[in-house]
């Protein structure tokens, strides 16, 4: 599979987690690509934290502006109803729980939910912005990535062992293999990706998976 | 009441070593008139508040090449490769906030609150050193307030009492670093006679602001230009 079908088939799926009237923050990266696949008829409105509700599609050429930009710092255009807003009232949306869904990209996450996604000791940090509170505050948090790292390792682990960005955040993984959900008992595997056996999935998969056959292909 | 200054005035309120508050999100409304300023009087051992570091020169970038910058308080400096080689060199502190921690210390700092808890960081590095308590069997961090000698904001126009208004996502920090320095200026493209402004639609009122520039020059450099063929939404 090209990485380019992986994010494809791991953006689909997060996409098919919105519900009409939702207020949703996608991260940078295949979490942004979920906006592609809205379900019809199903309107979400996105958030982006440096200041802006309902954000549209990017400008045709020549329409840009300066001053409207998303959190990835691109240009961007507003749809009709949208609104902006300062700094400290975007968190006070975030941190107040009026985010429904946050979709982000991990380096690692866990089968408790914690999540690792902003820095790894040695290297330059670059800066949490606003990972932090964004998967501190929202009612659920979907982890969009691939399902193992350029190494072939898994990035869903027993425990993540990099600097966290939230401990117990994490309520669903959605990866080119598989969907994973977070729960008391532990990680469930909640669907398999077509394409791949329930076998491949636990043998690329570190963390401990609780399996209820018979586990259910995702919808194409 | 008339808070027109020059951009020499606002110049002569800043000093060596101070803590200076600067709106802006990456280089989207960012006052770049009083940074081209002050990159030429060369005020030194500057700790800079700002959600961004700037890019390479523009924005607060000017400061760092310059060897203005002592200390960023910031949250993402991912865009500027000359302060991350000063970083290494140990030439410049940076004190990394989680977005939200930092607007809302600068809030509190403005508004009379000392320090507040918080959900944001709990169990990651964010919480080292910091006081955590349990409210309703959740832990939070205690974090602190952020107050600056001096703050730099750009709004979109102000009338001469000082009354701002902003233009779309360049609004960002803008507002809340406006209200949490001993001296404030704001920077804007126009500026129009009191009353002239709509006093529903005033995001920050004059009682924040001590001094109004009209910027001369504004380049409002885009970083990421990408438009509707390449992609769907864009978030």
């Amino acid at each position: 599979m090209t990485s380019a079908s992986k994010r494809e088939l791991i953006a689909r799926r997060v996409a098919r987690e919105f519900k009409d009237g939702f207020y949703v923050n996608l991260g940078i990266g295949i979490p942004t690509l979920a906006a592609s696949y809205i379900p019809e008829g199903c309107e979400v409105i996105l958030h982006s934290e440096n200041g802006l509700m309902g954000i549209g599609d990017y400008p045709l050429e020549g329409e840009e502006d300066a001053d409207l930009i998303n959190a990835g710092k691109e240009t961007v255009t507003t749809i009709p109803g949208s609104s902006f807003f300062n700094a400290a009232e975007s968190f006070a949306i975030v941190r107040g729980g009026h985010i429904d869904i946050t979709v982000i990209g991990a380096m690692e996450v866990d089968q408790h939910g914690d999540l690792a996604n902003w820095m790894i000791p040695g290297k330059m940090i670059k800066g949490m912005g606003g990972a932090m509170d964004l998967v501190a505050g929202s009612k659920r948090v979907i982890i969009a990535m691939q399902h193992t790292g350029p190494d072939g390792a898994s990035k869903i682990l027993k425990k993540c062992t990099l600097p966290l960005t939230g401990v117990k955040v994490v309520d669903t993984i959605v990866t080119e293999m598989a969907v994973m959900k977070v729960t008391p008992e532990g990680l469930l595997l909640l669907e398999v990706q077509p394409g791949f056996t329930t076998q491949q999935v636990l043998e690329a998969t570190d963390a401990d998976l609780i399996v209820k056959e018979p586990v259910p292909t995702c919808p194409l | 009441m008339n808070k027109v200054g020059t951009i020499e005035a606002a110049m002569e309120r800043i000093q060596d070593g101070a803590t200076l508050l600067m709106g802006g999100f990456g280089v989207c409304g960012i006052p770049e008139n009083l940074v081209r300023a002050l990159q030429q009087r060369g005020t030194k051992n500057l700790t800079i508040v700002s959600n961004n570091a700037g890019v390479e020169g523009a924005g607060i970038g000017l400061l760092i090449e310059n060897g203005q910058v002592r200390k960023m308080i910031s949250s993402y400096i991912g865009e500027n490769k000359v302060l991350e080689q000063k970083v290494i060199a140990g030439e410049i502190e940076v004190e990394l906030n989680p977005q939200g921690t930092l607007a809302e210390r600068v809030r509190a700092g403005g508004a009379g609150i000392p320090a507040f808890f918080t959900p944001t960081g709990v169990g990651t590095p964010v919480a080292e050193g910091k006081e955590t308590r349990n409210f309703n069997g959740r832990d939070y961090l205690m974090e602190t307030a952020i107050r600056g000698d001096v703050a730099f904001v750009k709004a979109y126009k102000a009338d001469k009492h000082g009354n701002l208004v902003y233009r779309m996502t360049a609004r960002n920090f803008n507002p809340v670093m406006a209200t949490a320095a001993d001296f404030v200026v704001a920077e804007v493209e126009e500026i129009v006679e009191a009353g002239q402004l709509d006093a529903e639609q005033i995001v920050t009122p004059s009682v924040f602001v001590d001094m109004v520039i009209k910027g001369e020059r504004y380049d409002k450099r885009i970083e990421k230009r990408v438009n509707r063929q390449k992609s769907g939404a864009g978030i």
